[in-house]
């Protein structure tokens, strides 16, 4: 006889409510930063109540971090509402790094050769708009070559990162200052060009209203718009798409356009309203997070704020334990993969059910 | 001459790094697991591998350079499957995407490898730079003797062992894949696992052990970073983005270990290559830094043309498998 399995699991046929989700993710987040409250205790041998107190601190202790915080979720933001239309059609677009650093060297080539030349404002729209450019040539090459001959889009989008950033360090040679540094160092700090300028006396308050805006609209181009729709159907079925009469190739390179497009923004976000240089550091790996972040989201670019500041929130407060006890800054990267390995992870249960197998 | 046997060492040198990377990498791929953690799992290698050795003769006054060996390679080769067993967790029994698991795994022993090799002398009681100088010597050792033959001692006999290996690695792995009926089965896996699954063959065992094993491999190549070519010390993000590159050889190889060998000296000789042209500026140089990347792509466009069957990566590469979802 054979032997039944101790659990059985099944599909969900319906999907699981949201409450079910949030519960399912509350639970996983909360195992994730008890596993991790473990791995400091282990390694510091300090008091667990006091790492969740230092990484709350870390976070939101202080307007100034608060506002770093902030900061940081929206750049995050920013890139993961780039992928998600890219993702919602299948496509993978690791290449979010790639396309980040094209936007910022073109925001800092702009702000580095007209930065006295122009009227801030115009200045600003066309660093916004040669970014967006930037990005999106660079994450159309891949998106062409996919539509007419398949190409394998996760390794050619991948690649071109490494790519991007050779671009970046050839641009570094002409752009250095001071010279022989290897560094850009702050782009226009006498006369600030091309930086995004206060908004409500609040530093990265136009970095807010940007992102913000591009969330909304995501959220609208995705879920009312024809072609969101067309999206959706080209990511679940190319053949149902082509049956319907939907242009596959041509909505292939436009979304990829638009993902690029958005990516070139974060990259503007980055140099004009955040860090005023640039370098290959620009990225950061950001734009491997975002990935991690839109798919968690499944797409809706609402719960997107959620979990980028969610994970922004453990990655400051990661950074703060590690400066209070001496520890190697890599220790944030450690705590993230393992929160990321739980969310990730809870994903099964929302899509399948597990039961005890019955007698 | 002198200058370009030189440029052949370094390019061999370098090129086993990427190849081990590789070599675990197909192991995996052949599965239909496309693991994206590869250059995390390269990095937990490597720091484990280190640290094995470095408790080990901290603690004995009278290291053994056999013993040492031994410890770093095996602490090397757990370690990084590790990382492989968590992702197959994740990806094989709870059927999350792929590329998702792949690039958190990468997070993950990205900042593994550099935090313990960054705080590892702190944690172990504040004893200044690691050193495992004796283990480090034996790997770094090359055959005596031959060595010494001018010009093809150079270029053929001038490694440590740990170069040898991974040759034949490839050997025996290219044997197993295409003259084995576990290779062929784990092929079939790669192609189509509903078929696979009805012809009987165990999936998910066949899955699990590719991957972990695949990953194990990989992280040789983190050891091989660590102990022959930086000589036993840790640098931070040292290992650059060499775990990509190896990610890139399986491409550039069409999945076939044999070809990977050639592919990673090849790599390896482009990756160094600015190094050796003369009367480059520093702005060509960095040009020239992308060229490994460039060919792979390049390479990548051409399989796609040319829609040959046996170019063409697994047929289920990337895609979870459920047996009741057939």
């Amino acid at each position: 006889m054979k032997k039944e399995p101790f659990l059985q699991v099944s599909k969900r046929r319906n999907k699981a409510r949201w409450q079910e989700r949030l519960l399912i993710r509350f639970i996983a987040l909360i195992l994730a930063l008890i596993v991790c409250g473990a791995v400091i205790v282990a390694l510091v041998k300090m008091n667990p109540v006091d790492v969740y107190k230092a990484i709350w601190d870390g976070a939101m202790g202080s307007e100034r971090r608060l506002w770093q915080t902030i900061r940081d979720t929206m750049v995050l933001l920013c890139i993961s509402i780039g992928l998600a239309p890219a993702f919602k059609m299948k496509f993978w677009n690791i290449g979010a790094e790639g396309q980040i650093l094209i936007g910022g060297a073109c925001s800092a080539a702009v702000m580095i050769y007209a930065g006295d030349k122009m009227p801030t404002g115009l200045l600003l729209i066309v660093m916004f708009v040669a970014s967006a450019l930037g990005g999106m040539i660079w994450g159309m090459i891949p998106a062409v070559f996919k539509a007419n001959w398949n190409t394998n889009e996760t390794l050619f989008t991948l690649m071109l990162n490494y790519v991007a950033m050779q671009v970046v360090t050839y641009c570094i040679v002409f752009w250095e200052n001071p010279k022989g540094s290897n560094t850009v160092g702050i782009i226009n700090q006498a006369t600030k060009g091309g930086w995004l300028p206060e908004l409500f006396g609040q530093k990265y308050g136009w970095n807010v209203v940007i992102v913000l805006i591009l969330t909304v609209g995501m959220f609208i181009y995705l879920k009312y718009c024809k072609q969101g729709y067309e999206i959706a159907v080209v990511g679940e079925s190319e053949n149902t798409a082509r049956y319907a009469g939907i242009q596959v190739k041509k909505v292939i390179i436009r979304t990829m356009a638009i993902s690029g497009a958005i990516c070139g923004i974060a990259g503007f976000v980055i140099v004009s309203g955040a860090s005023h240089t640039i370098s290959t550091a620009t990225a950061g790996g950001r734009g491997f997070t975002a990935i991690i972040v839109a798919w968690l989201s499944k797409f809706n670019t609402f719960i997107m704020v959620a979990v980028s500041f969610g994970i922004v929130f453990m990655n400051q407060g990661a950074v703060q334990i590690a400066t209070q006890y001496g520890l190697n800054e890599n220790a944030s990267n450690v705590l993230l993969g393992i929160i990321l390995f739980f969310l990730i992870g809870a994903e099964f249960f929302i899509n399948y059910r597990v039961k005890r197998a019955k007698k | 001459m002198s200058v370009l046997i030189v440029f052949i060492q370094k390019a061999i040198v370098q090129g086993i790094c990427i190849l081990y990377g590789a070599l675990g990498e197909i192991m995996t791929e052949k599965s239909g697991n496309l693991n994206l953690g590869i250059p995390g799992i390269m990095y937990m290698g490597g720091i484990s591998g280190l640290m094995g050795a470095f408790l080990y003769e901290k603690d004995n006054p009278d290291p053994n350079a056999l013993v040492g060996v031994l410890i770093s390679f095996l602490c090397a080769f757990a370690c990084a499957a590790i990382g492989g067993l968590i992702y197959s967790i994740l990806t094989i029994t709870l059927r999350v995407n792929q590329n998702v698991t792949g690039l958190a795994l990468t997070i993950f022993g990205t900042g593994f490898g550099n935090f313990f090799g960054g705080s590892i002398s702190k944690l172990a009681g504040g004893v200044g730079q690691i050193s495992v100088k004796v283990t480090g010597s034996a790997y770094t050792a090359k055959i005596p003797g031959l060595s010494k033959i001018p010009v093809i001692g150079g270029i053929l006999f001038n490694y440590g062992f740990l170069t040898y290996l991974c040759i034949i690695i490839a050997v025996l792995l290219s044997f197993f894949l295409f003259k084995t009926r576990a290779g062929l089965n784990l092929r079939a896996i790669g192609e189509n696992p509903g078929t696979a699954d009805a012809a009987g063959i165990n999936v998910i065992k066949y899955k699990y052990l590719s991957t972990c094993i695949g990953a194990g491999l990989a992280g040789l190549g983190g050891l091989y970073f660590v102990m022959e070519y930086s000589g036993g010390t840790w640098t931070d993000n040292g290992f650059g983005d060499r775990g990509w590159l190896a990610v890139a050889l399986v491409i550039f190889a069409l999945w076939k270990p044999l070809n990977a060998i050639w592919g990673a000296f090849l790599f390896g000789a482009l990756y160094i290559l600015y190094l050796y042209i003369p009367g480059l500026g520093r702005s060509m140089q960095e040009v020239f830094k992308a060229l490994p990347y460039v060919v792979t792509i390049i390479v990548l466009v051409f399989t796609s043309f040319r829609k040959k069957k046996e170019h063409q990566p697994p047929a289920a590469l990337g895609l979870p498998y459920f047996r009741e979802e057939r």
